[in-house]
């Protein structure tokens, strides 16, 4: 038990500690990390007119909204279809959809880069939307597939007893439940799509470059307290809708029976 | 009150037969239970009545409709659900309003007939919870409520009850039953348990593979079943077999058995059956036979006893419990009954 939460401690502090000194040293007036911490905002006044870095954080939102978005409708119409019906092949293709998670990032980025000339799709914003819904797919089947099994089937056939087409059964009855599954799985592709580093540096064009890929050259060229402040907005920003998420769509407990 | 009529209807789960060529019909105002062990075919027989399951050939008819190729959303079937199958994101009234609004009735019409079926279902008051907040039986009466409150031509019951602890099972039983005579709607209910089917039904249909074995009043059937399997499915049993000679069946150990009941040819094997509440300690009834008391088994009001005869033959023997006294393990007793009570049955 003692041991447990010293272990858990660690876990913690391995964590957060590196995140919490990147978002102090975005208030810290000295470029070069250096310390005693003088606060300062200077670094977010800077952002503000670092174009670059501004319209790579604005791309890397619209991105991953655009992916949630095409990658939860795609993926929850596929577990949909994976789970609900039986049809020729399904088993090889619910199988076929986990190896993607587990290749390493540059293996998949290199063989989508060739793959997008090959078929003169190219770079550019266009190749980015198909190629992080491509990734976010796998992860909405499976967060949205996992949710649908809690919902039973009986609960759709009961409606139709009623009176409920298929369609009328599953906008009234198994939708409204399977949301919270469907937000989470949409915050999943949302974050994959952000997080992307690899496939993003391949697939974006000179005209539009995602956060990530921004940072790593702003990076390459010299490292500034900018990167800290767009990092901590970024992750203030996410980890408020994360924990937005948890307090309000907590799934409830889908069919209904004790 | 409405017929429902199935002609021929066979089913096949891929190359697995479900139902074999099955022809019944279930009268007006009716309470029929297919009873069967599972894999029976029973559950397949009443989702192809509700329309879930389209039948590979035959027809069904609810009232003068043929329905066969209506989806079951056009049928007006009230179903139960072994697991409730209520709705967790609507209220109680919302989940029993479902298929009003399906109708076209909202409003103040659609709440009072929500408010009178669940007086119905004797849980006025009840409209606002949600489903999570009720009990497993409060939560079937809600389902029988939204079932019953569009006026549906026949309610099917998959085995509703089956997930109540035993003192509910029976409280529900009841009041299943009033509400049954009430509405008189031709009920058509599937089931395992012997004991429901029997102290529910008009009628009971015994499946077996796919087939219906038998089927007639309860106490028809109990009395006289025509198979080995019958007998056995509902209620407990003994079987004798033998050679038929003489008007009786000759066992192996040379007994000659006396049936009341019509036998086959002389010379054929038969096999009688024999409830073990029709035996009795006797020596002067008409059939007799001699068995060691193996196991005593003390239930309360019955005494059940397991008795092997001299040639192995397992025998039970139940006793109603009206003195107190036990017969003692070991004991070897005299058992009797009457030839009224020797039931030939087919294997």
């Amino acid at each position: 038990m003692r041991l447990g939460h010293i272990f858990l401690g660690a876990v913690l502090v391995f964590l957060y500690t590196p995140i919490l000194v990147l978002m102090a040293m975005g208030f810290n007036a000295s470029p070069l990390y250096q310390l005693p911490f003088q606060f300062s905002t200077r670094w977010y006044g800077d952002l503000m007119g670092n174009e670059g870095l501004l319209t790579a954080g604005f791309n890397s939102i619209v991105l991953g909204v655009i992916t949630a978005l095409v990658a939860t409708t795609l993926g929850t119409l596929a577990a949909l279809a994976l789970n609900r019906h039986s049809f020729r092949g399904r088993s090889l293709l619910q199988l076929l959809l986990l190896p993607p998670i587990a290749i390493p990032w540059l293996i998949t980025g290199t063989a989508m880069l060739i793959f997008f000339f090959w078929t003169g799709i190219g770079r550019g914003m266009h190749a980015l939307v198909i190629g992080h819904v491509a990734l976010a797919v796998p992860y909405v089947v499976l967060v949205v597939g996992t949710g649908l099994k809690t919902i039973r089937t009986d609960l759709e056939e009961a409606a139709m007893s009623l009176g409920s087409t298929p369609v009328h059964a599953f906008f009234a009855v198994t939708l409204p439940l399977l949301f919270p599954s469907i937000l989470g799985a949409a915050l999943f592709a949302f974050a994959v799509s952000l997080d992307q580093f690899v496939v993003s540096y391949f697939l974006s064009s000179p005209g539009y470059v995602t956060l990530p890929v921004q940072i790593y050259s702003a990076i390459r060229k010299g490292f500034t307290p900018e990167i800290n402040a767009i990092s901590t907005l970024l992750l203030l920003g996410s980890m408020s809708v994360i924990l937005i998420f948890a307090r309000f769509a907590r799934p409830q407990s889908p069919g209904a029976s004790k | 009150m409405t017929e429902v009529h199935i002609r021929s209807i066979a089913k096949s789960f891929g190359p697995v037969p479900v139902l074999h060529d099955i022809t019944t019909q279930f009268a007006p105002g009716s309470f029929t239970s297919l009873l069967g062990p599972s894999g029976s075919g029973k559950t397949t027989l009443l989702r192809i009545v509700a329309g879930f399951v389209t039948p590979d050939r035959g027809a069904v008819t609810i009232g003068t409709r043929d329905v066969t190729a209506v989806p079951v959303w056009g049928r007006n079937i009230g179903m139960m659900f072994q697991s409730y199958a209520l709705f967790p994101h609507m209220s109680v009234a919302r989940n029993i309003a479902f298929g009003l609004e399906r109708r076209g009735i909202r409003g103040a019409e659609a709440r009072a007939l929500v408010d009178q079926a669940l007086e119905m279902v004797r849980l006025t008051g009840f409209g606002a919870r949600s489903p999570k907040e009720l009990s497993g039986g409060q939560q079937q009466r809600v389902a029988l409520a939204r079932a019953l409150v569009i006026k549906p031509s026949v309610l099917l019951l998959d085995e509703p009850l089956s997930a109540l602890d035993r003192r509910l099972r029976q409280d529900m039983q009841v009041e299943l039953l009033r509400i049954q005579r009430e509405t008189g709607l031709t009920t058509i209910f599937v089931t395992h348990d012997q004991e429901e089917a029997l102290t529910l039904s008009d009628r009971i249909a015994i499946l077996d593979r796919g087939r219906i074995v038998q089927s007639g009043k309860p106490a028809e059937i109990y009395e006289r079943p025509q198979t080995r399997f019958a007998a056995e499915f509902l209620g407990d049993s003994n079987f004798l077999t033998g050679t038929v000679e003489q008007g009786g069946v000759r066992l192996a150990d040379g007994t000659l058995v006396q049936s009341a009941h019509p036998l086959p040819a002389p010379g054929a094997k038969a096999t009688l059956a024999i409830r073990p509440e029709k035996l009795q300690v006797s020596t002067t009834a008409p059939n007799r036979l001699t068995a060691r008391i193996v196991t005593v088994i003390y239930a309360g009001p019955v005494l059940s006893y397991l008795l092997e005869t001299l040639d192995g033959t397992r025998l039970k023997l139940f006793q109603a419990n009206r003195d107190g006294t036990i017969l003692a393990q070991g004991a070897t007793i005299t058992l009797g009954w009457s030839p009224e009570h020797a039931i030939p049955v087919a294997e």
